[in-house]
């Protein structure tokens, strides 16, 4: 069930992951992509913060739409409206219904393939997404969940995004959209202990 | 790093205040965005916006006027501007006829400008959109993002710039783009990469006897690094992959763009045009026009991209219809 109060600080810790690994992100981005998911995701998580601190919300689909519109115009590049739509799309589904998270977290995942197109195995976000809702709608997440899901990107080849241009050198890397997830879904985590 | 700036992070901001300040008799910036628009708007006309990330002026904003962009809409250096921008540029352009998106085919600016597209059709305004593909430099499957846009994109905003002004609907200058897209092919080379402000070093290394063909414009790598050539041979190289991309046929007629990428004086653009007129003197190809210049530079690489567009109908009248802009 989601609340205003554990929407906030759900995404206040996933703030909190980004910035501090704002550099780790950016080192992974400058293998396979332009070197500034790290600085792009601060930049958006920050706006993101000022948001939920200065914006009225009266049910978590308000507190996931001020998110998602913060998101959307300060990340930039591809990322913004990947995230943007994530959280667009899971604030709708948490106006029809807060209680069951894991269909909100499904509406962010079609939120994102509807934007950019992905399908599980193509190296991107979605490959952090797919199986940590499976594994969500089994009552079967764990942490170790969203760290294998995060490694398996490595072996992948990637066809979607920028790292696609490198094609075969982009194997053995971890694709940095899959990492800046698994801080999202690490954060929820943390909140159900 | 040798730049004439203030700080890294204003680059945008302050290069718009200038442009304005140059040429505040043609355009205004929307107040608290990077939209720079015309002024001399014409009602029922179809509104051309275009934009992305910033670092390849002229392009866009330096093609915003009577005959070519109704709007342009900067982001960050290489960083495409986000969907609340683009929708400010498309409200700001709207002339009552919709609004056709001219964008570059990189992943992030077709996610922006698509958001952008939706959000403007949830206020009411008719948008379609217009993706440029042009660089032969990146194979086009489906394995990889596409195509990217370069260069050939300045040929789009003339001749659709041309084809609103003319009076034709949203529906018909879409249909012209659609047409016109897949016979504009472009390949470039670089000497050296470009430096982002906000990095402060180039975004790859070639040594000083060394050059690549086929880097993007946004230092992407290209396809083959090699020994510093001369004019002609580079010519040689350029237009035989444009020969081959588009398999030169008898009485073909053709439009062609040498682009500066920033850091290469004029005159060896014109060392360059002229090693390819030379080139194209045994094809049986007719070039209709020509144009060189910085259209669509990547800061400060030093390189030139060359352009051919494969002519069919009026397209030759239509880049020769009068334009008033800042920078054609």
């Amino acid at each position: 069930m989601l609340t205003v109060e554990n929407t906030k600080a759900w995404l206040l810790r996933f703030a909190e992951k980004v910035e501090a690994n704002k550099a780790h992100l950016s080192d992974l981005d400058s293998v396979i992509g332009d070197g500034d998911h790290g600085n792009n995701m601060a930049r958006g998580i920050k706006a993101m913060q000022e948001a939920l601190e200065s914006k009225e919300a009266s049910d978590p689909a308000d507190v996931l739409k001020n998110a998602s519109m913060a998101l959307l115009s300060k990340i930039g590049g591809a990322s913004g409206p990947l995230y943007g739509s994530a959280f667009l799309d899971m604030s709708k589904q948490a106006k029809e219904d807060a209680s069951d998270v894991s269909a909100i977290f499904r509406a962010g995942l079609s939120g994102i393939q509807k934007r950019g197109k992905a399908e599980p195995g193509e190296k991107t976000m979605v490959d952090v997404w797919h199986p940590v809702i499976k594994a969500l709608e089994s009552g079967e997440l764990t942490t170790d969940t969203i760290t294998d899901a995060v490694e398996a990107t490595k072996p992948l080849k990637a066809t979607k995004g920028r790292a696609s241009y490198l094609g075969e050198r982009s194997i053995g890397e971890l694709d940095p959209g899959a990492v800046s997830s698994s801080y999202l879904f690490e954060a929820w985590l943390e909140g159900e202990d | 790093m040798k730049k004439i700036i203030n700080q890294p992070s204003q680059v945008v901001d302050e290069m718009l205040k200038g442009f304005v300040y140059a040429n505040d008799e043609r355009v205004e910036r929307v107040p608290e965005t990077s939209v720079i628009v015309r002024k001399d708007k014409k009602k029922g006309e179809v509104a051309l916006v275009s934009g992305g990330g910033s670092g390849h002026e002229p392009a866009h904003a330096g093609f915003v006027g009577d005959g070519m962009l109704t709007a342009a809409v900067s982001g960050e250096v290489f960083t495409s501007p986000s969907p609340d921008q683009v929708l400010e540029g498309i409200k700001a352009a709207d002339q009552g006829a919709g609004v056709l998106l001219i964008i570059k085919n990189y992943t992030g600016d077709v996610m922006n400008f698509e958001m952008a597209k939706e959000l403007a059709e949830a206020e009411g305004i008719e948008v379609e959109q217009l993706v440029v593909d042009d660089d032969i430099a990146v194979e086009d499957s489906t394995h990889t993002a596409g195509r990217r846009g370069v260069a050939g994109t300045v040929i789009v905003h003339k001749m659709l710039g041309a084809a609103a002004k003319r009076g034709l609907s949203l529906k018909e200058v879409k249909e012209l783009g659609d047409k016109l897209v897949p016979n504009i092919k472009s390949i470039g080379v670089a000497m050296t990469a470009a430096t982002v402000p906000e990095v402060g070093k180039p975004g790859f290394t070639l040594e000083e006897n060394e050059m690549e063909y086929g880097v993007g414009i946004h230092s992407e790598p290209g396809y083959h690094r090699t020994s510093i050539k001369s004019s002609s041979e580079i010519a040689t190289e350029l237009v035989g992959k444009l020969k081959d991309a588009f398999e030169f046929g008898d009485n073909e007629h053709y439009g062609l763009l040498v682009n500066g990428l920033g850091a290469t004086p004029l005159m060896e653009q014109y060392i360059f045009a002229h090693d390819v007129e030379k080139q194209l003197e045994h094809e049986p190809i007719k070039i209709e026009f020509k144009k060189v210049g910085n259209l669509m530079t990547s800061l400060d690489m030093n390189g030139v991209s060359l352009t051919l567009v494969k002519l069919q109908d009026d397209w030759a009248d239509l880049w020769y219809d009068p334009v008033h802009v800042t920078d054609w």
